[in-house]
């Protein structure tokens, strides 16, 4: 065991032990906080296997962009202090059974699959690279959906401001 | 890292992928569920990454998957929070069970 094996299965722990924690707490902004530690751990998780730019994103995208603004909703939108309605009898077991047993047949599909890990050399996967197959054109490029994406994005932000803006009515 | 075996990330994503569904069906604050859907999206990121490390390492095709969904993610999330408060301020609470006009 060497020590990144102990600190991958200590912030694996974390990520699940947190996002159990956002789930089921019923102080919404406590279940945001918990939310945040979370995506911070799985970042933790691209850091160790060697993942650098995509765990440089998680953190400036969920963790600096969504996890602000659901806190900024939160505040917009309710009163601090107040709980969370206990959820129903009813729905907690139907939710709960169906988790369980989607987990226990996912599992089961795991431990049946033997996956053939590769010897092959792997290609650098640094910034560099990614951008450079990222913006290609000829060889596997992915340029076509780079720029949908931008175009969703851009929509995106238009559509935000047309719904949550406030009309004034003279 | 080399030691940790796939099935174990595999193990991990998939209980965060159903922790995320358990808070989509219980939750009713829509506030709430938005952050289950984060869990349920980052859950399927980690197994983008996790096949792209151990099984294809020489592509990077897992990257760029992820790399979308992250970009996809950010603006769902902005449209549904401008969706949430737009609907708080028409019916003064961000209840799914509340907010019922469309309802047939």
């Amino acid at each position: 065991m060497s020590a990144s094996t102990i600190i991958f299965y200590i912030v694996s722990a974390l990520v699940l032990v947190f996002g159990a924690m956002s789930v089921f707490t019923r102080m919404i902004f406590r279940a945001a906080i918990y939310l945040l530690f979370s995506l911070i751990g799985i970042a933790g998780i691209y850091i160790l296997m060697n993942m650098d730019f995509i765990a440089a994103l998680q953190v400036l995208i969920y963790v600096g962009g969504i996890i602000v603004l659901i806190i900024f909703s939160i505040f917009l939108t309710h009163q601090s202090g107040d709980k969370l309605p206990k959820p129903l009898f009813k729905r907690i077991v139907v939710a709960a059974g169906m988790s369980a047993f989607g987990l226990i047949l996912t599992l089961g599909v795991f431990y049946r699959t033997a996956f053939k890990a590769t010897t092959e050399m792997g290609v650098d996967h640094s910034a560099r690279n990614i951008g450079r197959q990222m913006l290609d054109y000829h060889h596997h490029g992915y340029v076509y959906p780079f720029e949908i994406v931008s175009f969703l994005l851009l929509a995106a932000l238009v559509g935000c401001i047309v719904i949550a803006v406030k009309i004034k009515n003279k | 890292m080399e030691q940790v075996p796939l099935a174990h990330l595999l193990i991990l994503s998939s209980a965060l992928f159903f922790l995320g569904v358990y808070g989509f069906f219980t939750r009713r604050n829509m506030i709430t569920m938005l952050m289950s859907v984060e869990l349920i999206l980052n859950s399927v990121n980690i197994n983008f990454i996790a096949f792209n490390k151990y099984l294809f390492p020489n592509q990077l095709e897992g990257i760029f998957f992820t790399l979308f969904i992250i970009a996809v993610a950010a603006a769902e999330v902005s449209l549904a929070i401008a969706i949430i408060i737009n609907l708080f301020r028409k019916f003064n609470t961000v209840d799914v069970e509340e907010v019922d006009t469309m309802k047939f």
